[in-house]
């Protein structure tokens, strides 16, 4: 089982879970995020001074997958929410030891 | 004679005159600092509105209004005694206690003003302790010299609704309190910026509305005068705001929300002194100005001269009414609607001039003593370690924002 972490623009989050649920990819958790990468975070000016926002913005996607599924997975995600511009995102994959349906008490791929 | 019609407005003008502090300048302040400090400047408004309150009736009412000295007023109406029910104010046809409370309302909003000066990291006994001072020693003073039959009335220097007695008070005090604290210590390049956009423009809508209750209601009667002060008003505020928008879009490339809104307020406090005098193509010629000189005005203050002044009181304003009441004498003989003055441009411009000059000097060196004052008694500044924490919990113990559910 493997864990993928997908940092994205927040406003590509539709767009992502859309291609996820069409090839079948049935579940994932959000959280809302901050941070930056070779960007640096960007200025905003308010009354004429300029303002360093660092750490932007973003959404963290994590989905649980069997290994079959991973490298699909993981295109599907690409395509969702590469621009082309600076700030798109990485996708990070983990091996996974264990998981566990609370409900059922089923383990492993089962229980994704 | 109590008029019914006259007192009606000025009882609703007194109303739309309190809204502009609780909450509209709470807001407008509280969406520009930190999330960490929004219940602080909230706290410092309502706090500063009420002690205003107490002051006003045990002295400070008196010593503005009671009397006709050329400096002060007297101790007659202490405690706002002799304020008889059925009793006109003389001169007016509304009811003393109306005048009384309208007045108030001024003595409320101007030392809440400065609260944008020392957010984020002012002691909120420090808060206090200037406050009430400075509405005594400053306020009621300058109050009774243009308003109150004191010096500067006998000079025929025009201030309608509060350009001296408002804005160049708090614009020039806010400065000197900012110097004595000194800056948030990420001054300037690591500060945050604004918190909540949006509350700033729900704080600026509601003092927009509130300040017609502030200029027409300065008319003091329902009438002609009223009429024209809420129209020139509200042009000046419109075209400001137009104008630093587009300042905006031309220099940065894009206008703001909170440019256009800080305009609004830039263009509000310059018609504020000539409201009773200009017409309404002069008041977008004012407003257009005050777009233009406020906005150099905060770059000045804030980028230039580097004092943190925080929420730019005196850039928007102290500028913004010292504006309105020098150009007055020449605005009020253009366009239709206007009441040139008697004694001339030149001698009006004069009495302008020594107006903005003394009234902004007397609230220097006294702001400056008192601040001097609670910096050697209660102390001007939280610690550091308060400071980066954030004035909500550091010094009320409350949070503004408790996300985690």
């Amino acid at each position: 089982m493997k864990l993928i972490v997908a940092i994205i623009q927040p406003h590509r989050l539709d767009a992502v879970r859309e291609a996820l649920t069409a090839i079948g990819i049935q579940g994932m958790t959000v959280s809302e995020v901050r941070g930056y990468g070779r960007q640096k975070g960007h200025t905003e000016i308010y009354r004429g001074a300029e303002y360093k926002i660092a750490f932007l913005p973003k959404l963290k996607l994590e989905i649980a997958l069997a290994d079959g599924r991973v490298d699909d997975a993981i295109n599907t995600i690409t395509q969702a929410t590469r621009t082309g511009k600076i700030g798109d995102g990485k996708v990070f994959v983990l091996d996974l030891e264990q998981s566990l349906r609370v409900r059922t008490g089923e383990t492993g791929d089962d229980a994704l | 004679m109590i008029d019914s019609g006259n007192t009606a407005w000025m009882i609703s003008a007194t109303a739309l005159v309190l809204l502009m502090t609780l909450p509209a300048l709470g807001l407008f302040y509280g969406g520009l600092v930190q999330a960490k400090n929004i219940l602080s400047v909230l706290v410092q408004c309502f706090a500063v509105a009420c002690l205003a309150s107490l002051l006003w009736f045990l002295a400070g009412y008196s010593l503005a209004f009671s009397g006709n000295g050329a400096w002060i007023g007297d101790t007659h109406a202490f405690l706002l005694a002799h304020i008889d029910r059925a009793a006109a104010h003389p001169g007016l046809a509304i009811p003393e206690s109306v005048f009384v409370m309208f007045q108030m309302t001024f003595a409320v909003i101007t030392p809440a003003l400065i609260v944008g000066s020392y957010v984020e990291r002012i002691r909120f006994g420090a808060v206090l302790l200037i406050s009430g001072l400075w509405l005594l020693l400053v306020y009621v003073p300058v109050a009774h010299w243009v308003w109150g039959g004191g010096w500067l009335a006998a000079r025929g220097t025009i201030d309608f609704a509060g350009g001296i007695v408002v804005h160049v008070t708090a614009g020039v005090s806010a400065i000197v309190v900012a110097v004595q604290l000194g800056p948030r210590h990420e001054f300037p390049h690591g500060i945050r910026p604004p918190h909540a956009p949006w509350m700033v423009m729900v704080g600026a809508s509601l003092l927009w509305v509130g300040w017609f209750g502030f200029n027409a209601g300065s008319a003091l009667s329902a009438g002609g005068d009223a009429g024209m002060a809420m129209l020139v008003t509200h042009l000046s505020a419109a075209t400001a705001t137009i104008v630093w928008m587009a300042i905006e879009w031309i220099r940065f490339g894009k206008p703001s929300l909170v440019g256009a809104v800080t305009g609004t307020i830039a263009g509000l406090a310059a018609i504020t002194p000539a409201a009773g005098v200009v017409g309404p193509l002069a008041a977008v010629l004012l407003g257009a100005m005050a777009g233009g000189i406020c906005f150099a005005a905060v770059l000045l203050v804030k980028q230039v001269i580097q004092v943190d002044d925080a929420l730019d009181v005196l850039g928007v304003h102290g500028v913004g009414g010292a504006l309105g009441t020098l150009l007055l004498p020449f605005l009020s003989m253009i366009g239709w609607g206007g009441v040139p003055s008697a004694h001339g441009m030149a001698g009006q411009f004069s009495a302008q001039l020594i107006g903005v000059v003394s009234v902004a000097l007397w609230s220097a060196v006294v702001t400056f003593a008192i601040t001097k004052l609670a910096a050697l008694t209660v102390g001007l500044r939280i610690d550091h370690e308060g400071e980066t924490i954030g004035l909500d919990f550091a010094a009320h113990g409350e949070t503004g924002y408790h996300v985690m559910r």
